[in-house]
């Protein structure tokens, strides 16, 4: 089984990240389950969403205390969560950044969804959408296929601009 | 068609297939996606069906019990103190005979405020007449939705049902999703007796001693028969769509040595703990209870039992452990978890069993 675990803000679209990538697991064949840990939150506060892959089905329900991979969609709630805690040893954390993330022990990835979505000029009441291009990133790390993310969004969204920052997120992340 | 969906828009997908005359329903979280799904449907012509958004729980289901009483299919859902502000009229549901159907997702009550899972909310209610079942998975909570329509329509049966599902664990993940093509599984709903709206007149319902109580007899006298309809319905519906439910959903139970009887998601959840405990060699299964009322007669005679209850009455005991004692005479170590969405892994599911004692009662993380 595969565990990963998306931190985001509320409002930034973490959930429908969430639900896009399992949304893409599941037309890959695989079992695939997402769940948002829904809080007290509000607009902007930190959350977490959780997604799980697996080629059986998955009975689990609880949080994922120890993500195999750890997505950060807005790198500014890294001054306030521990966003490492609990990741396996030598696992993966994705930033969603401009410049490169050093996390000793850990296999860093970083890509600019931020900039990407602004390229395209997607955004929701000014709020970058960054769930779609990570979609792309999602499928240059080898967690789904690249079809089946486009499949995914294509499902989820009318908007075709939402497949070309996942396009442009799997180009620009260097793996 | 397979597909991908939460707990919720699975059960307004069922809901949408049986295609209720009238759903009558106010928001509260975490139901408010099933409504929000149907009304959705509703709205663009997808099923015929009329949506009353009402002031009130109790006026929704005081709407239903209005709607189901001319003789139509019809529907609600509801959470926590929403189910709790339809006490009065989920009696009268019941005592009317009329078979209504409800997603109740289950939920804590306050204070505190807390929206996550736990199931003395339906429990509370358990006195009303109603028909309870609990699920599992989201196919479950589809499937289950279904069947609550054809069980609750039986002649055999006329007393509403309610389809729970836990809040957020279940009714806000995503997981595979199969739907089928209903066909005549439901037939069309026959009210023996229902009010004829072109010929309006009133009576003064009074009822005297003997005729009340005989009433009363007659809904004892449909929950029993309630049992056969639900077996009947499950073993049609895995006959005609592959999918199998009974009683209690049972997890390497035939050889165990000690069993962990929980209802909702932990039942699942429990499945896991169960190969955990297997493989060090403890002869483990599990239990997951899925029809609370009518309560099932369940096999537990030579076995340890390890209860897990989302649930409290006050100055008893868990409501599951209870119960099951009153059933079956069993003393079982009983563990008050998952309330208001406590964090239940299955680590801890396989601590419960690795560290039972038969008898007692324990509050998970806050008593020894």
């Amino acid at each position: 089984m595969y565990e990963i675990r998306i931190h985001s803000r509320g409002g930034q679209g973490g959930v429908t990240a969430a639900r896009l990538l399992a949304l893409a697991a599941f037309r890959d064949g695989k079992h695939a389950t997402a769940c948002p840990f829904y809080g007290a939150e509000r607009r902007g506060a930190p959350v977490v969403s959780f997604v799980r892959i697996d080629d059986a089905p998955i009975k689990i329900y609880s949080q994922i205390h120890n993500p195999d991979m750890v997505v950060v969609l807005d790198a500014s709630v890294m001054e306030t969560v521990d966003v490492l805690q609990g990741l396996k040893e030598g696992g993966k954390v994705l930033v969603n950044s401009e410049h490169p993330q050093e996390f000793p022990g850990y296999t860093s990835y970083h890509v600019d969804l931020t900039g990407i979505a602004l390229a395209q000029d997607l955004a929701i009441a000014g709020t970058p959408i960054v769930n779609t291009p990570f979609l792309g990133a999602a499928a240059k790390l080898g967690i789904v296929s690249f079809e089946s993310v486009t499949q995914a969004i294509r499902e989820m969204f009318a908007d075709e601009r939402n497949v070309k920052v996942a396009e442009a997120a799997y180009k620009e992340l260097v793996i | 068609m397979l597909m991908i969906s939460t707990g919720n828009k699975a059960v307004a997908a069922a809901v949408k297939q049986a295609a209720p005359s009238v759903v009558a329903a106010y928001p509260i979280t975490p139901q408010t996606e099933i409504i929000e799904q149907i009304a959705s449907y509703v709205a663009a012509g997808e099923v015929e069906t009329e949506y009353i958004p009402v002031e009130s729980e109790h006026s929704a289901m005081a709407a239903c019990i209005g709607a189901s009483a001319t003789g139509v299919r019809t529907f609600t859902a509801t959470s926590s103190h929403g189910l709790l502000y339809m006490h009065e009229m989920l009696h009268w549901a019941a005592g009317a005979r009329l078979p209504i159907v409800m997603a109740n997702v289950n939920r804590a009550l306050g204070p505190g405020w807390n929206t996550w899972a736990e199931h003395t909310d339906a429990f509370s209610q358990r006195d009303t007449g109603w028909l309870q079942v609990f699920v599992g998975t989201v196919q479950e909570a589809y499937d289950a939705t279904l069947m609550a329509f054809r069980i609750a329509e039986d002649e055999r049966v006329l007393l509403p049902v309610m389809v729970n599902l836990d809040g957020f664990t279940l009714s806000h993940i995503m997981q595979s999703l199969e739907t089928v093509d209903l066909g005549d599984f439901i037939p069309a709903n026959r009210l023996p007796y229902a009010i004829d709206v072109k010929n309006p007149m009133g009576y003064g319902p009074m009822t005297g001693p003997d005729d009340y109580f005989r009433f009363r007899w007659d809904i004892e006298r449909s929950m029993r028969d309630a049992r056969e309809v639900i077996r009947e319905t499950e073993e049609e519906f895995a006959r005609r769509f592959g999918r199998k439910y009974g009683p209690a959903e049972e997890y390497r139970c035939e050889d165990a040595e000690v069993v962990v009887v929980s209802m909702g998601t932990l039942g699942k959840e429990a499945e896991v703990a169960v190969d955990i405990l297997r493989k060090e060699g403890i002869k483990a299964g599990s239990m997951r209870l899925r029809w609370f009322r009518p309560f099932p007669d369940l096999d537990l005679k030579g076995r340890e039992v390890v209860v897990i209850d989302r649930d409290y009455s006050f100055g008893f005991g868990g409501v599951v452990a209870a119960s099951l004692k009153a059933k079956t005479g069993i003393e079982c170590y009983n563990v008050i978890a998952g309330l208001g969405g406590q964090e239940v892994t299955y680590n801890d599911i396989a601590d419960f069993v690795r560290d039972r004692r038969i008898g007692e009662e324990m509050w998970f993380g806050v008593s020894e």
